[in-house]
């Protein structure tokens, strides 16, 4: 009995030890799943590259719930018009931005309703 | 350099002593502007500079000056200050010996429809000693409203998108419209209105009176995979044909080229702006940025003159040198 003692006093406290190891251990893990939320809070994302008069990749595929941005790096503003109309940016200077998410799967075609050469596609699976 | 690829005038058909060499050098001034004698429904060009022709107006001529993509607003370093080159284009008209009768603007005013552009450019061209200035529409002067604040600025007695016609000295001058309603993977466009507006507008004409044209995009195919031409642009031509003498001057392509197809004289125009690439000698028909002191070369104004007698038309390009 006295060796238990000690013991059982020594077992108790690992016990409480482990016990508060295991809450810390549980309230990070329950802290995970939240801080991996917020780093990838919104859907996936993709870029498209307006440069020297066209659109790149041509063709982007994603799947249903991408959110794609369009961004013009030339000297020239352009536009990003889906043929349906189901997207249509305003006039995009240098530098700016143009964010749309794909929500419906579909082939949408686009072109820049200021230099209509300028076309490209958009796969949303 | 611009002149590389150039087609044009190989043909002297009024054995009028204008030979290729001759326009070529006249081309190398591209960047001011141009002023224009059709004479036998042949097309000419001088540089402004060159006092020849001007010397000789008689009071039956016709002149008037083209002006192109001054693009107001334009601040990228092809050129950052866009207002200087075109008080610069000012400053020439103002200077000629023979004070035209007008302006055309072939478009692309502003750079992107704001309205302060606009009001830049109005007041630099109040300091033109030629107070009456004809515009057409470029794709950047009707940028997000489908055109209604150059309808309201510009579009006063004008059908449709801004389209009208005048006559100046037995000259019949028709605005058209080729920005609006560009479908995808396509060029310039008129629409089945206009070209319905402008076979009905040109029907009464005798086939004798001299026709002027003008349009901001290219009414010629120089180079579709730039999207530099217009695609119904054959069916406009096609009720010019009985026409003796038909000039187009259009600008957008930011550099000089002419061609001469039967009875019509194909003009562009430089932009008071900045210089765009020969086709295809560029990955993209973006703003070339060149050497400052070489600029003002690549710049310019069309002059044009109507000689009545000897129903010429004559176009001189000039830099803003």
């Amino acid at each position: 009995m006295y060796i238990h003692k000690p013991y059982k006093e020594e077992a108790m406290k690992k016990s409480r030890w482990s016990l508060y190891l295991a809450a810390s251990v549980l309230v990070a893990l329950a802290a995970l799943p939240a801080a991996q939320e917020s780093v990838a809070a919104g859907p996936p994302s993709a870029e498209v590259k307006i440069d020297n008069f066209s659109f790149t990749p041509p063709t982007l595929t994603v799947k249903a719930g991408t959110q794609i941005t369009w961004r013009n790096a030339d000297d020239i503003p352009h536009t990003v018009v889906s043929d349906d109309q189901s997207f249509k940016s305003k006039v995009l200077d240098t530098d700016e931005t143009f964010t749309f998410t794909a929500s419906k799967p579909g082939t949408y075609s686009y072109f820049c309703s200021i230099h209509p050469k300028m076309t490209g596609k958009l796969v949303v699976e | 350099m611009l002149q590389k690829n150039q087609d044009s005038i190989l043909f002297d058909h009024n054995r009028d002593g204008i030979d290729r060499r001759g326009f070529l050098k006249c081309m190398a001034w591209a960047g001011t502007g141009a002023l224009c004698v059709l004479e036998g429904g042949v097309l000419k060009s001088y540089g402004l500079d060159d006092p020849a022709p001007t010397a000789k107006a008689a009071p039956s001529e016709l002149c008037f000056v083209q002006i192109s993509d001054s693009h107001m607003g334009f601040n990228k370093p092809a050129n950052a200050d866009v207002a200087a080159t075109l008080k610069a284009a000012v400053a020439k008209i103002n200077a000629l010996s023979v004070p035209p009768e007008f302006i055309l603007h072939t478009g692309d005013i502003s750079h992107l429809s704001k309205a302060e552009e606009f009001d830049n450019v109005s007041q630099i061209l109040q300091s033109a000693s030629v107070k009456d200035v004809f515009f057409v529409p470029g794709e950047h002067d009707v940028l997000e409203d489908d055109g209604k604040q150059y309808r309201e600025r510009y579009g006063k007695n004008t059908k449709g998108a801004g389209w009208y016609s005048f006559d100046k000295k037995g000259v019949h001058l028709i605005a058209l419209v080729n920005v609006m309603n560009l479908k995808a993977g396509g060029m310039g466009s008129l629409g089945a209105e206009q070209l319905e507006w402008l076979e009905d507008d040109v029907r009464h004409l005798s086939k004798s009176t001299p026709v002027v044209v003008f349009a901001h995009m290219p009414l010629w195919n120089i180079y579709p995979e730039w999207g530099w031409g217009t695609d119904d642009s054959a069916q406009a031509l096609s009720y010019l044909k009985r026409f003796g003498s038909v000039t187009v001057l259009n600008g957008h392509i930011h550099q000089t080229m002419q061609k001469v197809e039967g009875n019509v004289t194909f003009h562009t125009a430089a932009s008071t702006a900045f210089p765009q690439p020969h086709p295809g000698a560029a990955p993209s028909p973006g703003p070339m940025k060149v050497p400052a002191e070489q600029l003002r070369s690549l710049l310019g104004v069309t002059d044009v003159n109507y000689i009545r007698k000897r129903h010429a038309l004559a176009l001189i390009d000039s830099t803003l040198e």
